[in-house]
């Protein structure tokens, strides 16, 4: 049975994937930290960071096509669960500075003693101790999804209704975070950061673990929603993702489906913006611009939605393209480049690369033995995002 | 007549006041004059006196001038000097300027703010009695300010023949001022309250709050109730200041998400590049502006009257280019329409910001719109009320293009049953086509009024895509009297939120209140009922 389940979870793209992803963990920090810096193949820290950080924005754009691409959800708040798991992150980080801030407040961060704080906030409480800060990674954006989830999943707020508001709330968060008296460092956000569990942040060792952790996540994300989509549970959410009111005529409870799994893509987001953060160094309200979760989903829309690895994949080349872009002469034209992806990407390639590639090769195998086997029966075509 | 007149209850008033506080004597004005050269505090006083009695027309300008340090005189000649604004010299006793090089031993009059004060006094009393009502009632207001008591005598006897009722009142709050700061009987100063209270305005709660403590019961009794009248009023007065502001916003709102109601309440399309229409209006005024400025600049005053209808036309043109080159693909896939559009919006604001630089530009306001009105406690700026008038009218306009032209019918027709419009020969992609252009053009209009209170930078529309989707989903999609509701009860909201949270906590509270409201109507206000709603 556990095998007829793993067989049934794990085609082989999704083997591939995985396996690709396995060696990276591995050769990317042992091509960093065993290799002299003359070496050729020697990959210096600064790219190990940044791939660190494009790892984090695929296990992002994964947790965006578990609901997008399974369930029909557009988020377009998605930044806001990673920037909060981010947050969460960055608050760990400034309670380990410690005495060794510029003010040298043992308990106090910088700016709260820049602000003439008198005492740490009690939603600051804890967070000193690294397993309750990682709970509250899991924890902030799933509480705040669940209970988001709650009253829009049950009042039937749909399409782009959803949408709209889900921009609406990290809007209304990124107004919030830029206020000083909020209590997470306004404008600058956290940054300054010392070491992570008594390893320096900066040194190469830990960078090269960082990067190894955040493909682990990635695999287990990638694992976790695998698993789902091809699950019964899975099979109802495709259900629902093309048909909502045929699904709630059937009898299924569409907005619990919706509920768990909005509420499990958030928390995905978060720990990918709690990785994201001790790699990149700071976290600041900016995150939660609504422009940063819309950049989101075109990663997933040019990958392919509903295809898991492509979410990936495509969160990776856009963000490749996007420091090619931005780090040279080109950089003006970044935005144009941007800007024409969304919309080729939209009218020319509607499944997006991977969906493509499989769409493709399905056709192909749907031709040779066609002739010989029954016409397929006909289904409804799913209606995308109804 | 009348000025004469006015020129000789001023002499005669100046006089009046004088005699109060110097021993007479009377004294020509060049007499008067040579009080100055002795350079000493006392014969100054007495010599600012003497001046003002003798009722010279230069009588102001020597008190300026030795305000201001301008007045020279000449030890050795006897002879005072003006020295005006462009650092000329003139004779003070002619106010001509002098012939040759001035004196050599020539020195400035020395003042203390003693003097000032005098003189200020002087200069008060002397305005009380300009001509121009406008001068007067400026002058009761500094009196009020200063509360200065040798002007008194002046204004008792100037308030008596005042016949402008609003300088009239003016003059008799300053006079109520004087006496609450002076040592006057009792009963004058009650009735001084009484006045005060009649004025209600956050001066004179200042003015009353700053009593002494020791003062006798009846007046504090009369001041404490008089305090909670003008706080009464003043709180009442603060409501309508922020209803006006919220109608103010409200009417903002209103322009951006009146075309966004358009394209998505009757197309169902998601426009997320309908903040860059706005910003397209906002620069196509900008550039009319220019070339005004560069060619004609008479024509400053028409140069938005002139940007109205070109923006309409360059934003509506490129709605109509976006919605056949990309949107018409898309019908039916709405997510899909939000990333291509918002991929659009990006696109549109590179190009602003390659064409025009990231910088905000400048667009100025014509004539007509600029200073502002009172209006009780209120003040009302040109600009802000011209927006109000100009976002009804493109509401009502647009009301009427729906509801009796052709076009209008052909459009009601396509959103409530598109294949039966077809069947029925209206040529569905071209009604599309004009309703996205009108949509768009109207965001053009925006545009220009927009330029006029915001800055045109090409980040103008980013700051309101996100409060009109709330206007129109909160108003109800499809619906243009809820886009009216919606955008006037946001902007009211928003304002009477902002005086308890500030700014940024009333805006939050706003988004979590439509969030709310949503759940509670998915449909929003004026939600579409039937078949319609499924469609």
């Amino acid at each position: 049975m556990i095998t007829g389940f793993v067989a049934r979870s794990f085609d082989r793209g999704a083997v591939a994937f995985l396996v690709v992803l396995a060696a990276l963990a591995v050769l990317v920090p042992a091509l960093n930290l065993l290799l002299p810096p003359s070496s050729p193949f020697h990959v210096p820290t600064y790219l190990v960071s940044l791939f660190g950080k494009y790892v984090c924005y695929a296990l992002l754009a994964l947790s965006i096509d578990l609901i997008w691409g399974y369930c029909g959800i557009l988020s377009l708040g998605h930044g806001a669960f990673f920037a909060l798991g981010g947050y969460a992150m960055g608050m760990y980080l400034m309670r380990q500075i410690g005495a060794r801030g510029v003010y040298a407040n043992p308990i106090l961060p910088d700016f709260m003693v820049f602000l003439n704080w008198p005492a740490l906030p009690p939603y600051w409480y804890g967070f000193q101790h690294f397993p309750y800060a990682a709970l509250m990674v899991l924890l902030v954006p799933g509480v705040l999804a669940f209970v988001f989830g709650w009253f829009a999943f049950r009042s039937r707020v749909t399409g782009v209704y959803l949408s709209i508001i889900t921009q609406a709330l990290t809007y209304a968060l990124m107004l919030g975070f830029f206020r000083n008296n909020f209590g997470f460092g306004g404008n600058n956000g956290l940054t300054d950061f010392k070491d992570i569990l008594g390893f320096n942040v900066q040194a190469p060792g830990t960078r090269a673990a960082l990067f190894t952790i955040s493909v682990v996540a990635l695999m287990l994300g990638f694992v976790i929603c695998r698993a789902i989509v091809a699950s019964k549970f899975g099979k109802v959410l495709i259900a629902i993702r093309d048909a909502e009111a045929r699904t709630r005529f059937l009898g299924y409870r569409v907005e619990s489906y919706k509920l768990f799994v909005f509420t499990l893509s958030a928390c995905m987001a978060g720990v990918a913006g709690a990785l994201y953060v001790p790699q990149v160094g700071i976290i600041n309200p900016s995150e939660f611009a609504p422009a940063n979760s819309i950049e989101a989903v075109i990663w997933v829309a040019v990958g392919g939605r509903g295809t898991l690895t492509g979410a990936a994949i495509g969160a990776v080349l856009v963000n490749y393209a996007k420091t090619y872009f931005t780090s040279g002469a080109l950089a003006p034209y970044w935005l144009f480049a941007l800007g024409g992806l969304f919309v080729f990407v939209t009218l020319v390639l509607p499944r997006g690369i991977v969906g493509t590639l499989r769409h493709w090769q399905s056709e192909r195998r749907a031709r040779t033995p066609a002739r010989a086997a029954a016409p397929e029966p006909v289904v409804a075509a799913p209606r995308p995002a109804e | 007549m009348r000025h004469w007149a006015d020129r000789l209850v001023a002499f005669l008033l100046a006089l009046a006041l004088l005699v109060a506080a110097l021993p007479a004597r009377a004294a020509t004005y060049e007499e008067a004059l040579q009080r100055f050269t002795a350079d000493d505090f006392e014969e100054s006083e007495a010599g600012i006196g003497e001046v003002a009695e003798s009722g010279n027309p230069l009588t102001a300008q020597v008190l300026t001038a030795l305000r201001d340090g301008r007045l020279l005189y000449s030890p050795e000649k006897k002879q005072v000097f003006i020295k005006d604004l462009q650092d000329r010299v003139l004779d003070a006793a002619s106010g001509q300027p002098i012939v040759g090089d001035a004196p050599a031993d020539i020195d400035t009059v020395n003042v203390n703010n003693r003097l000032r004060r005098t003189i200020d006094a002087v200069l008060g009393a002397l305005t009380l009695l300009d001509p121009d009502p406008g001068k007067r009632y400026a002058a009761a207001q500094a009196v009020f300010k200063s509360k200065d008591e040798n002007v008194l005598p002046a204004l008792d006897k100037v308030i008596a023949r005042e016949t402008n009722a609003r300088v009239k009142k003016a003059m008799n709050e300053a006079r109520a001022a004087i006496v609450l700061s002076s040592d006057a009987a009792e009963a004058d100063k009650v009735a001084a309250i009484a006045v005060i209270r009649e004025r209600g305005d956050q001066d004179s709660l200042a003015l009353l709050s700053s009593l002494p403590a020791d003062a006798p019961p009846a007046m504090k009794r009369a001041a404490t109730e008089a305090i909670g009248s003008i706080e009464h009023g003043l709180a009442l007065w603060n409501t309508v200041q922020n209803a006006w502001y919220g109608l103010s916003l409200g009417s903002v709102l209103l322009l951006a998400a009146i075309g966004l109601a358009i394209t998505f309440g009757v197309m169902g399309v998601i426009n997320m590049a309908h903040g860059e229409m706005v910003m397209i209006g906002a620069y196509v005024t900008f550039v009319v502006q220019e070339i005004i400025r560069a060619r004609n600049p008479a024509l400053f005053d028409y140069s938005l009257l002139i940007a109205l209808p070109l923006a309409f036309l360059i934003s509506g043109g490129v709605g109509i280019l976006i919605e056949r080159g990309v949107i018409r693909f898309l019908y039916g896939r709405p997510l899909e329409t939000l990333l291509a559009t918002w991929g659009l919006s990006l696109i549109l604001q590179q190009a602003v910001r390659t064409a025009f630089g990231p910088t905000n530009r400048e667009v100025g306001a014509p004539s007509w719109m600029s200073g502002a009105f009172e209006l009780g406690q209120l003040t009302i700026t040109y600009n802000r009320l011209w927006i109000i008038c100009f976002s009804l009218l493109v509401f009502v306009a647009l009301i009427g293009l729906l509801r009796l032209t052709r076009l209008g019918l052909e459009m009601r027709a396509v959103t409530q049953n598109r294949a039966m419009a077809a069947a029925m020969g209206i040529a569905t992609s071209r009604i599309d086509a004009l309703t996205f252009g009108l949509g768009s053009g109207i965001a053009g209009l925006a545009g220009v009024a927009l330029s006029q209170i915001d800055n045109v930078s090409p980040n103008l529309g980013q700051g309101y895509i996100i409060d009109s989707f709330m206007v129109v989903v909160f108003g109800g999609v499809g619906n243009l009297w809820g886009t009216l509701v919606g955008a006037l009860s946001l902007g009211i909201a928003n304002k009477f939120l902002e005086p308890f949270a500030g700014a940024v906590l009333g805006k939050i509270a706003i988004l979590v209140l439509i969030i709310l409201f949503i759940q509670k109507r998915p449909r929003g206000l004026f939600a579409l009922k039937g078949r319609a709603v499924e469609a």
